[in-house]
């Protein structure tokens, strides 16, 4: 063996500790990098001035009061779907199927609002409209928990066919409920009474639904912190066989725990057909269930921080389709954008928790002379 | 020492940090052709770490390795086979479903001997061949064709041995070999090692049995914090030396053993027999009292029931058959049976259980020291209906880092930060904490330094006084049979017998515990 080995070019190991400090000076750095390969890539694909195109995206969102608002309620409505994700994801249960839990949701309160219009006092109806649809979602989130709990079922597959079963069901309804008939859609449900409508508070028309991410938003808050309830699933979740070896319930949690996922999609189902909407599509829901579980696992299921990674997403969702109407750019332009930013986020996570060593090659030749 | 043959291995000033722990600090070991050495350390001493560097697993941060007194870099597994180097880990690193055979040229090129060279065919009775005359020449028991599935712990092991033997290593390292051994198979493995010995190889043993180096080897070098404290002759030294050399301070080596005190009672056991999940039978007909004020030792090669046996009683295991009968101290008698954990609790039985998998079933190893205190008494009522109280679990927590001396930066440090004996400080702390009638451990000094395993006997003997019914599984013959009262040998899921701690000899446990069938005889 005369062949001199060399010693690797680098190491990578994992970090023992790291002050909070450093961790969100690495995650601010990465969302700095990932500006200067944005600007670098518009710069050489679209000839732009990056810089324009950044004040653009900010315009997109926050130019006017009515930007603003509507920023506030794209993010109150994200917001609330992942949160009620959390408690799922922190017991390890893999909800995709917030999405479904939120159509199932919405399918409630139109069938209240289209079939009791007019038959029972407003102030019912709302009410009626309000259990239903938390009712619904609770239901479709039960079935795949109950499955799990009982058979071990996959909930991964189970909750993401929920999906397309609540959607496909929303598609029949559109077609009986049509309005006007044959034009394959409903319209404005009640626009004429409004029954059904949640009253509009303040004179602003999202307040409500920004006031109901807020308290949701902190009931879950204290929820996973604070109660029994929390601390339980957070056991079930690190380490089942804890679990079961200091008396929790393992299925009841894992059930229980779903249903408060279900419930707060229905809520969010609700405020969309009664409180923003007035209408329902087979995309009312946008894609924000799965969305939401990218909030949810940015903010390391902590509800606050959700807020923080809620709020990067709706920008750049909102300021991407700023720029494509603002430039004339593909609306696809924009999506890499988003892209890119989500790379560097979702990747300065590994920064965080690795530490990587160069050979010191200098050092080591001062030594061999 | 001087020495003045040139070292087959030499390690010079080496170094190797991971993150904030210094698991290797300059360390200086010479290794000669032909002897057997031991590596003597506490866990966590470095003493793996320092073989993982010569076996080409890390790489070092400092220094270097010198071979026949020429410098090598050894960067991976590959280059270590290259100058003759082979590691025997202490996880086993075999294809289940292939044979001995296959396992053992598993990786290797054509050109060492494997292949058939016109065809480049896999020749795998040629390598039958050649591993049948490599245990012939060392006295292994291998059949070349035998499915690793079906092959005892003990027989890994050689496949694992012979392993490094076909690929020509003349230095071989074990970490730790014994631990899954029984003491018969522990001889047999010593006799084969002698014979390498014999033949001019060069063998390391990683140890932190003393009994051991005294056993098998000529010379001993000693590990501790990651430093390297020297190295002594075997033959000349003695294990009181070789314990203060490892823990840095004079220690005692004996473990006490009060006499148990008004002696009832507690649990008694009837006819358990439990079946695993696919069916296979873990406990057959089993028998046993655990009495008040007394230790009761269990002794038995791992996976012969012990599990089961303990989480039966505790709740968490299916029983097929038999009684677990709980009797109080007015006499009054509660079958366990077909209760869960919660609802044992709820009958007022305070059943502490220290698990074999700490961090897997006694703790949370993402949680931090006072979440995982409240796994107990998160269920007590708080001031607020539905909510945690969080108060006392972290007095709690503050109470037993004092108390059990735990090193921990803090007690909002996840427990799976601390090292192996501060974790289980920090379990069997929140156990005794719940006042237990009964206290069952499982390998409770498993992994831990001697400072943490006497401490953890002294925790034992505390309850036992305290008149709790103690269940102890062991691993450690010498262990068992110096804590024990009674001591109950599992065989195969059976009782082979149990025999009174006090007069029993280390031989005829051993037995025992190799004794198939088993009639009970206690």
């Amino acid at each position: 063996m005369d062949k001199q080995k060399k010693e690797p070019l680098i190491h990578i190991t994992k970090r023992k500790m790291i002050s909070k400090k450093s961790e969100w000076a690495i995650r601010l750095g990465s969302i700095v990098i990932a500006l200067i390969v944005c600007a670098i890539i518009t710069t050489i694909t679209t000839h732009l001035n990056p810089f324009a195109v950044y004040a653009s995206m900010w315009e997109g969102s926050f130019g006017t009061e009515r930007k603003i608002w509507s920023l506030l309620k794209e993010l109150s409505i994200l917001l609330m779907i992942s949160v009620a994700l959390a408690p799922a994801f922190k017991m390890k249960f893999w909800n995709l199927g917030g999405g479904g839990q939120t159509m199932a949701g919405v399918l409630a309160t139109a069938a209240c609002m289209i079939t009791m219009a007019g038959k029972i006092p407003n102030g019912l109806l709302i009410f009626i409209s309000f259990v239903s649809a938390l009712c619904a979602g609770a239901l479709w989130a039960f079935i795949p928990a109950f499955c799990k709990a009982k058979w071990n079922t996959n909930e991964t597959l189970f909750t993401l066919m929920m999906n397309y079963v609540a959607t496909q069901l929303v598609a029949y309804y559109i077609i009986i409920w049509e309005s006007p008939k044959g034009s394959g859609k409903i319209g404005i449900i009640n626009s004429i009474s409004e029954a059904g409508w949640l009253p509009v508070i303040g004179g602003k028309q999202y307040l409500l639904v920004v006031i109901s991410a807020v308290i949701v938003t902190v009931f879950m808050y204290i929820y996973l912190r604070y109660t029994k309830h929390g601390y339980e699933l957070s056991v079930v979740g690190e380490s089942q066989n804890t679990a079961k070896y200091v008396g929790i319930n393992v299925g009841k949690v894992i059930v229980r725990t779903l249903i408060l996922t279900g419930l707060i999609c229905g809520f969010v189902g609700w405020l969309l057909v009664a409180g923003t909407d007035h209408t329902m599509t087979t995309t009312i829901e946008g894609g924000r269930g799965f969305l939401g579980v990218m909030v949810a696992w940015l903010a390391h299921f902590n509800p606050i921080g959700m807020v923080l990674s809620g709020l990067l997403l709706v920008f750049m969702s909102r300021g991407a389709g700023e720029i494509s109407t603002a430039f004339g750019l593909n609306k696809s332009f924009g999506d890499i954008l988003t892209g890119i930013i989500l790379f560097f986020v979702i990747g300065s996570e590994f920064f965080i928790n690795y530490q990587i060593h160069f050979r010191k090659s200098h050092r080591k030749e001062a030594a061999d002379v | 020492m001087q020495d003045s043959r040139t070292p087959a291995v030499s390690m010079r000033n080496i170094t190797k940090v991971f993150g904030t722990i210094v698991a290797n600090n300059k360390v200086n070991l010479d290794i000669y052709k032909g002897e057997i050495l031991s590596l003597l350390g506490e866990n966590g001493s470095g003493k793996t770490t320092l073989m993982n560097m010569l076996s080409g697993i890390y790489y070092p941060d400092e220094g270097e390795i010198l071979i026949d007194g020429k410098p090598v870099q050894i960067s991976s597994p590959r280059d270590a086979y290259d100058y003759g180097i082979g590691m025997i880990h202490q996880h086993f690193k075999l294809v289940n479903i292939f044979s001995a055979a296959q396992n053992i040229i598993l990786g290797m090129e054509s050109d060492q001997g494997v292949k058939n060279s016109r065809f480049g065919k896999l020749d795998i009775a040629k390598a039958s061949k050649r591993i049948r005359e490599i245990c012939d020449l060392y006295g292994f028991d291998v059949d070349p064709d035998q499915k690793v599935y079906d092959m005892s712990v003990s027989q890994k092991q050689t496949v694992e041995i012979v392993k490094v033997l076909y690929r020509g290593a003349d230095i071989l390292i074990l970490d730790e070999p014994t631990a899954v051994l029984t003491p018969q198979e522990t001889e047999k493995l010593f006799n084969v090692l002698r014979n390498m010995k014999a033949d001019g190889k060069t063998v390391i043993i990683i140890t932190h049995k003393l009994h051991e180096v005294e056993a098998i080897s000529d010379r001993v070098a000693i590990l501790r914090k990651g430093e390297y404290i020297g190295d002594l002759i075997t033959s000349e030294t003695n294990a009181q030396e070789m314990t203060n050399m490892m823990v840095g301070r004079e220690v005692k080596l004996n473990i006490e053993r009060p006499e148990p005190k008004n002696v009832k009672p507690r649990v008694e056991v009837k006819n358990l027999t439990v079946r695993s999940e696919d069916g296979i039978l873990k406990l057959d007909n089993v028998s046993f009292t655990a009495n008040t004020g007394e230790v009761l030792g269990i002794a038995g090669i791992s996976g012969c029931g012990q599990k089961e046996l303990l989480e039966a009683i505790a709740g968490l295991q299916p029983i097929e058959k038999g009684e677990v009968l709980y009797v109080e101290d007015d006499g009054t008698e509660t079958n366990l049976v077909g209760m869960d954990p919660l609802e044992i609790d709820k009958k007022g039985v305070s059943l502490a259980f220290v698990p074999e998998d700490r961090l897997g079933m006694g703790l949370v190893a993402n949680m931090n020291l006072a979440d995982n205190m409240m796994l107990r008494s998160f269920r007590r009522k708080g001031s607020i209906a539905g909510f945690t109280d969080r108060k006392t679990p972290r007095e709690l927590a503050e109470k037993v880092v004092e108390e059990l001396e735990v090193v921990t930066p803090g007690i909002d440090t996840p427990v799976r930060r601390l090292s192996g004996g501060n974790v289980q400080k920090v379990l069997v702390g929140r156990e005794i904490a719940m006042n237990p009638t009964v206290l069952m451990s499982a390998y409770a000094v498993r992994g831990l330094d001697i400072n943490a395993s006497y401490t953890i006997y002294d925790l034992i003997n505390r309850q036992k006084e305290r008149g709790v019914a103690v269940i102890f599984v062991g691993e450690d013959l010498d262990v068992l049979l110096e804590l024990s009262d009674r001591i109950l040998v599992l065989c195969g899921g059976k009782v082979s017998g149990i025999v009174d701690g006090r007069t029993a000899d280390k031989n005829g446990v051993g037995l025992l515990m190799t004794k198939v069938g088993g009639d009970a005889v206690g």
